[in-house]
């Protein structure tokens, strides 16, 4: 049993390695990685980085166009918006995050126990899962925050719900390739309780696939608290917002189209940072690849 | 045939069963008094113990919920604070204006989809496949309510080419109706295209891979008879699962797509509903979609056993 899973150890540097080379190898996902870490240092380090102050109204600089004083242009109330998207990375980064470790939260030990007992159990927790991945994820989220009132919080909350039923799915599937593997088998016939099976074993073997879902997550989560923001459903203002900056911009889009074009695009590229980080990952963990 | 249809049907009881007790758990479970959520803006001592009495609040949560399966049996979604119109009645004024955005939103995606998924897959590592895959991704990564956005500030404010929001019933002015409905379309048929080629260029691979697709080659059959005929036939199959799963999708970007065009359907309603406080309408639309989204998915089954001659019925 030792000499197997020491074998087990010894070859998963390998594995690891070659993962890792596949990774770099691949320039899209480089890419994805470089501007993911972008976004991360942005949202760090956004007070330094920004010029002014993301929340300063300047009644005498009210939608200026960009120029050198305020690189991307002033809002309604002359605030600059360079500021208040490099701020808004802050809760761009926070919500997709904290609603992703919600999910997983919910998510993975449902899945967990789901797939290793079988039996009611799974059938109960599934058609509770098939049941929660009928409701349309933002119709979800919305009616999350009409019964919990529109917070950051109450976003990443229902986020968290509405995402939780793909990471039980996945964990089960992983789980049921796994249960049967010798090495579950051994530790089993060795006396390991359910609970050291599970978190020792059965886990860290599934968490490649997890790993790479929870990346692809925190896309589907920036876009989904950006839409609940530009609903008024999310953040509330002041806070800067990239989805609340474009509810703001809509209704100034003929006199001050600047306003729309930065939050929107910020979006965009952090968004296609983490698909094209998290499609890297999976080319490079998944070993149909290799 | 039969058996499958009644077996699928009986399947989509618990699921249906868990989707009621989810909508009732978000209203009754969820912090602060349901009753004040009912009422909306309103204060008064009289009214939150008519609604108290109404909706049965002071009985046991079990009691409660059968009460209120009992009203959803007889078509009974309760009514609007707002206008005391029922739900059913508001969902089905609403329901035809998002269902003819889906339905335009739905050809434009298999429009874009279908030819580039093809394309992508026998053209593979092409610069047309790796273009039609980056458009993809960008597809998946775009915000719809931005892309529509940025569509009005083209189109409409710069160009002055289309409208810029509003609705017009297809039978009021057919013309006018289209003109309004081809951005909010777009706009919405984007990220359910990206996820239709990314299908339809995989399962055009695999098909490709077959041996009645070498066997066709090698009776000398030109190659686009072989890919029309043979391989795109076979590879829309599983796409039609993934239309019936992504209808979900589309609501939630009808909820969007409806806000920045000022379109008043069904996504408008919901998120009226929220800023005035009328739970039960949103309540109502909320297991309205949910079960609208099990019944279209139990159509796309049967429909997905009729076409795939590979399932067995009865199995």
């Amino acid at each position: 049993m030792t000499s197997t899973v020491q074998g087990q150890v010894r070859r998963s540097w390998p594995l690891r390695n070659r993962a890792i080379r596949r990774f770099v190898a691949n320039p899209s996902s480089i890419v994805g990685l470089a501007l993911v870490m972008i976004f991360v240092l942005v949202a760090i380090f956004a007070p330094q980085l920004a010029p002014h102050s993301p929340a300063s109204a300047n009644f005498l600089a009210v939608r200026q166009a960009p120029s050198t004083e305020h690189l991307l242009g002033t809002d309604e109330i002359g605030r600059d918006v360079l500021s208040r998207v490099l701020h808004g990375a802050r809760v761009s980064l926070m919500a997709g995050v904290i609603a992703v470790l919600i999910a997983l939260v919910l998510g993975v030990p449902l899945g967990l126990v789901s797939g290793y007992y079988g039996g009611r159990l799974d059938e109960l927790i599934m058609r509770f899962t098939d049941a929660l991945l009928a409701f349309p994820f933002l119709i979800l989220a919305v009616a999350f925050t009409a019964a919990l009132g529109p917070s950051l919080l109450n976003a990443m909350i229902a986020i968290g719900i509405a995402s939780a039923p793909t990471f039980i799915r996945l964990t089960r599937g992983q789980v049921l390739a796994v249960r049967a593997e010798d090495y579950v088998q051994s530790a089993k016939a060795l006396g390991a309780g359910d609970l050291r099976i599970l978190t020792h074993h059965v886990l860290p073997n599934s968490l490649a696939p997890i790993l790479v879902q929870a990346t692809l997550t925190i896309a589907g989560a920036i876009i989904a608290e950006s839409s609940l923001s530009f609903l008024g459903l999310g953040v509330q203002p002041p806070t800067p917002s990239w989805g609340g900056m474009l509810n703001t911009a809509q209704g100034f889009i003929v006199q001050a189209p600047w306003m729309a074009v930065w939050p929107g695009l910020s979006i965009f590229v952090t968004v296609l940072a983490f698909n094209l980080f998290g499609d890297g990952l999976r080319d490079a963990l998944d070993p149909r690849e290799s | 045939m039969l058996l499958f249809i009644v077996q699928r049907l009986l399947a989509t009881i618990p699921t249906l069963l868990f989707a009621t007790l989810m909508v009732f758990a978000i209203q009754r479970l969820l912090p602060g008094d349901p009753a004040l959520a009912l009422v909306g803006e309103e204060r008064d001592p009289q009214v939150i113990a008519f609604i108290r009495e109404k909706y049965r609040l002071d009985d046991p949560l079990p009691v409660q919920y059968l009460a209120w399966m009992w009203q959803l049996l007889h078509g009974n979604l309760g009514e609007s604070i707002r206008t005391r119109q029922p739900v059913t009645q508001l969902i089905l004024e609403k329901l035809p204006v998002t269902v003819q955005l889906a339905v335009w939103s739905m050809l434009v995606a298999l429009v874009i989809a279908i030819p580039a998924g093809v394309i992508a897959a026998v053209r593979k590592n092409s610069l047309a496949d790796h273009l039609s895959t980056f458009a993809a991704l960008s597809g998946l990564s775009i915000p719809n309510f931005w892309l529509g956005i940025m569509l009005i500030l083209l189109l409409a404010v710069h160009w002055q080419l289309l409208p810029a929001s509003g609705y017009v019933s297809l039978f009021e002015d057919p013309v006018e109706s289209l003109r309004r409905m081809i951005m909010p379309a777009f706009v919405l048929g984007t990220g359910l295209a990206a996820v239709l080629m990314r299908q339809m260029r995989s399962a055009m691979l695999e098909v490709l891979r077959q041996d009645y697709v070498r066997t066709a080659k090698a009776k000398g059959v030109r190659g686009t008879v072989i890919v029309v005929r043979h391989a795109m036939r076979n590879a829309l199959i599983p796409v039609v699962t993934i239309i019936g799963l992504q209808m979900g999708a589309l609501l939630s970007g009808a909820v969007l797509t409806e806000q920045v065009f000022a379109i008043p359907g069904f996504g408008r309603m919901i998120v009226d509903a929220v800023f005035n406080r009328d739970y039960a309408v949103v309540q109502g639309v909320v297991l309205f979609t949910a079960t609208a989204y099990i019944a279209i998915n139990f159509l796309v089954d049967i429909l997905y056993a009729l076409i795939n001659p590979k399932i067995q019925v009865g199995r």
